[in-house]
């Protein structure tokens, strides 16, 4: 591989200065202003646009499940009750988990990032099926507004877990609409996940050989990998959950001859290779900015990318983890632990290669960067805590405590949210032609980061004094880290507003961004912004590997001032 | 101070070494944290855009390094994973000489009964540094009996038996949580374990309204359920004698072998015909729906009791 790195420089270099050429260039003719009226968007089949449309509908679900999270936030400020109901608190732990799961993140970077850069990074036209790209969002559509319909009509209070048979038989809310919201939108999973597969092996440019990819395309094709194996179960546990609630038949109620913790197994089969759909896609952004801001190639670029291959299959094999203290027999639980322990690996390899790439950069601090740096803070601490879950006796003690609250909070929000940031301001300029304020950002990433912390650390204090999760009152020695932990949570909604009001000014006011503004080397980079219709006017050629960043020069990256 | 508490009281045996890992855990990843977040401030300094920093033949791989950095972890893994799982089996195997404690758990209550009769709600008594066995069950949903300042916690399944121990060690209250969310007053769920000297915890025993046993209260279930009928020694019909059974194999009309713990014992209560004793008929009826939590429980102690006899003669 090292032996074409000369070579491949020499045509990037010539792609690179062709782009530099114009800067502060907008390209009149793009795929935003190529078509007009709702209509053109509603029948899109343009890969770009559908990932706008996601990005709009994940929003909404983004800001409910917010809100939710804000309300218990607020009630648990003091011990007793002072805002909502026990059985009020229970509906917005449910909402928050249900949409921020199967509605937020899952979706996040593959189907707005996924969608947008994927088909560019590879130098294609459009995804290998774009009708059924648009179906896909549709069908996400259809499933949010079940799950919607269910929260308008009175809501669940079943967890986002669903556990039996408290939700087949004790529960008196709308299990089954909320259920079949989640059935539905995983169908949209798989389509996209289908789709991404089948665009990454058929429509790479001539010369993009698979250990020429972009890491982001690994991560997506090692996520697509497991939505496509594992979502199929999902369904079919929530139709058995529908099954024994609608019609009385014994699958997980003892009373009926079922047995609950199969349930357990059913769900988990799919929940723990669902956190790497939430993660992997965070993992692969989080490369392409630190290669692009240290101007580097990445450091064993063999091994991340394996690494998420490792992660995608061995994901599939540590579900009874989350069963310690579940009757599970004593065993099982060993070989879960094991391989648990044995999943960590490939993520400190990803780590490890990332901090051994800013060796000998030249290292650029611009708001992706500083995002992409927050994440690796984030998730280092997410995976650690995950060793204290893997260590059965530990375990035993932090299960269902504030402790797996905080740890899969950093991996999911301080690691997948931070990377969705970071990667919606590396590619801002692509979508929408425009700079983002860069002040403003920076300032924002750190108040994230910060307002996270704060948020979430208290979390692991309170899990070890045994503080247990979805508990709406609460005994008063452990007031202090409630009352820390909601502090954070207000500056951490100062962090993530801030982003959304530049964002939309800059649609229109931004200043313009011309086609490459960070010098990256990536195809994407490589054609007008915002892109035309359909992405190159001459399909691109590739003839190295990616990343060919050279620290030696010095190069000025274009960023707003403000 | 105390409200900046950091650790939950130790308070049994257990506490000491769930804390003792949980120690070793933290010391390895701040290990971690230095090793990953030193070099990222370092280079961030060092190699920031524009400082003078040498930045001739940098290195994109080395098989060497990436070896390391894998197969170091792996085996550091090994090494947690085995201190973790012997004491997660300790922790899981129910010790000899225990006192049993009955627990029956249900939207939103903990039930609690002791062998000499005594009952609870939400509270439990115990003598400080014996150890104390409980035998969990859920007439509802699924339920967690959490201690933290045992560091114990184990799920209470409807439809099963499971099994928590804790030896104390220091006398005082401690909280009980309910850990497995179970609908609306999950958070109130709760109540405490106190903690006493033998004496005072014999004082408290006998306090009250004397009780009979659990196995006096199961023997006479036995008989007024008309268990008796069938199962005695002198009876007419022929059922399986219960004297001598408890923990010892049975053969099975399909030809293969179980052994008759509490679990077998419950399910051929509630479900007879899912396991036949070989040479006998499916005739017993259910007593699904007929007896309680609390009288299944009661009725398994004394076939414990019994069980423990020399088996008699038919």
């Amino acid at each position: 591989m090292n032996g074409t790195i000369s070579d491949s420089e020499s045509s990037m270099k010539s792609a690179t200065e062709l782009v530099v050429e114009r800067p502060g260039e907008f390209a009149r003719l793009n795929y935003l202003s190529v078509h007009h009226g709702v209509r053109s968007w509603l029948l899109t089949k343009d890969h770009k646009r559908i990932g706008l449309l996601y990005l709009f509908t994940i929003l909404i679900f983004f800001l409910i499940a917010s809100v939710a999270a804000a309300l218990m936030r607020i009630e648990l400020v003091t011990p007793q009750p002072k805002l909502v109901t026990s059985e009020t608190y229970n509906k917005l732990f449910t909402i928050h988990g249900v949409l921020m799961v199967w509605f937020f993140l899952i979706p996040s970077i593959p189907t707005v990032l996924g969608n947008f850069i994927l088909p560019m990074m590879i130098g294609a036209r459009d995804v290998a099926f774009p009708k059924l790209n648009l179906l896909s969002w549709y069908i996400f559509v259809a499933g949010g507004a079940l799950a919607l319909w269910s929260l308008l009509h009175g809501g669940v209070d079943t967890g986002w877990t669903f556990y039996t048979p408290y939700s087949t038989t004790y529960a008196n809310t709308h299990v089954i609409s909320m259920a079949a919201g989640v059935f539905v939108a995983g169908f949209s999973t798989i389509i996209t996940g289908m789709n991404f597969m089948v665009t990454t092996h058929k429509m790479r440019a001539p010369g993009l050989t698979w250990f020429r990819l972009p890491l982001f395309v690994w991560s997506l094709y090692a996520t697509s990998l497991i939505m496509v194996l594992a979502t199929p179960v999902l369904a079919i546990t929530l139709a058995l959950i529908s099954v024994e609630r609608f019609w009385g038949v014994g699958i997980f109620d003892p009373k009926l001859g079922g047995d609950p913790v199969l349930f357990q197994h059913l769900f988990w089969f799919y929940s723990h290779p669902a956190v790497y759909i939430m993660i992997l896609p965070g993992m692969g952004v989080i490369s392409e900015l630190i290669t692009c801001f240290s101007r580097k190639p990445i450091y064993g670029y063999a091994w991340v990318g394996s690494a998420s291959m490792a992660i995608a299959v061995l994901g599939f094999l540590v579900w009874g983890h989350h069963m310690f203290v579940s009757s599970q027999s004593v065993y099982a639980g060993m070989v879960f632990s094991i391989l648990s322990f044995l999943v960590a690996v490939p993520s400190g390899i990803k780590v490890f290669n990332w901090t051994a790439t800013l060796r000998k950069g030249s290292i650029h601090f611009a708001t992706p960067m500083l995002y992409a740096l927050g994440f690796i803070g984030l998730f280092t601490i997410g995976g650690l805590t995950g060793l204290f879950l893997a260590a059965l006796a530990v375990d035993v003690h932090v299960h269902d405590t504030y402790f797996v609250i905080a740890h899969f909070h950093y991996i999911m929000v301080g690691g997948m949210v931070m990377a969705f940031m970071g990667g919606l301001h590396y590619w801002w300029p692509k979508i929408s032609g425009r700079l983002y304020p860069e002040l403003a950002g920076k300032l924002a990433a750190m108040i994230t980061f910060i307002g996270f912390n704060l948020t979430f650390f208290p979390q692991f204090i309170l899990g070890y004094l045994g503080q247990p999760r979805r508990y709406h009152v609460y005994p008063p020695e452990f007031q202090i880290y409630h009352v820390l932990s909601t502090a954070g949570a207000s500056i951490l909604g100062v962090g993530y507003l801030m982003p959304l009001i530049y964002f939309i000014w800059a649609w229109k006011h931004g200043r313009v961004a011309g086609p490459n503004p960070w010098r990256a080397t990536g195809l994407e980079w490589q054609t007008p912004s915002p892109p035309p219709e359909h992405n190159f006017e001459q399909t691109p050629v590739v003839r190295g590997p990616p990343y060919s960043y050279s620290a030696e020069k010095d190069v000025d990256l274009d960023v707003a001032s403000i | 101070m105390d409200r900046f508490r950091l650790f939950p009281p130790q308070a049994s045996t257990t506490s000491h070494e769930v804390d003792a890992l949980f120690f070793a855990l933290t010391l390895i990843s701040l290990f971690f944290m230095v090793v990953i977040f030193l070099p990222i401030i370092f280079f961030s300094v060092k190699y920031r855009r524009g400082s003078p920093a040498d930045r001739s033949n940098p290195r994109s791989g080395s098989f060497l390094i990436e070896s390391g950095w894998t197969i170091g972890p792996i085996f550091l893994s090994l090494g947690l994973f085995a201190w973790g799982a012997v004491a997660y089996f300790r922790m899981e195997r129910r010790p000899a000489n225990a006192i049993d404690v009955q627990v029956v758990g249900r939207q939103w209550m903990w039930k609690l009964q002791h062998a000499e009769g005594k009952r609870e709600i939400n509270e439990l008594h115990v003598p400080v540094n014996t150890t104390v066995a409980m035998t969990m069950t859920s007439q509802d949903v699924i339920h967690s009996f959490f201690v933290p300042a045992f560091r114990v916690k184990q799920d209470v399944v409807p439809g099963k038996y499971t099994g928590e121990w804790f030896k104390p060690t220091r006398t005082g209250e401690y909280h009980i949580f309910c850990a497995q969310y179970c609908g609306t007053q999950h958070s109130r769920m709760i109540g405490r374990v106190v903690v006493m000297e033998p004496a005072a915890y014999e004082r408290w025993l006998k306090s009250g309204e004397p009780t009979e046993s659990i196995v006096q209260t199961g023997e006479r279930v036995f008989h007024d359920r008309g268990c008796s009928g069938c199962h005695a020694p002198n009876s007419q019909f022929h059922a399986p004698l219960l004297q001598g059974l408890y923990r010892n194999p049975v053969p099975l009309v399909n030809g293969t072998m179980v052994t008759a713990d509490d679990q077998y014992l419950r399910d051929s209560i509630l479900q007879p015909g899912k396991q036949i004793t070989a040479g006998y008929q499916n005739i017993m009826p259910s007593f699904a729906g007929h007896l309680s939590e609390e009288e299944i429980m009661q009725l398994i102690a004394y076939l414990k009791y019994i069980g423990n006899q020399p088996p008699a003669s038919q």
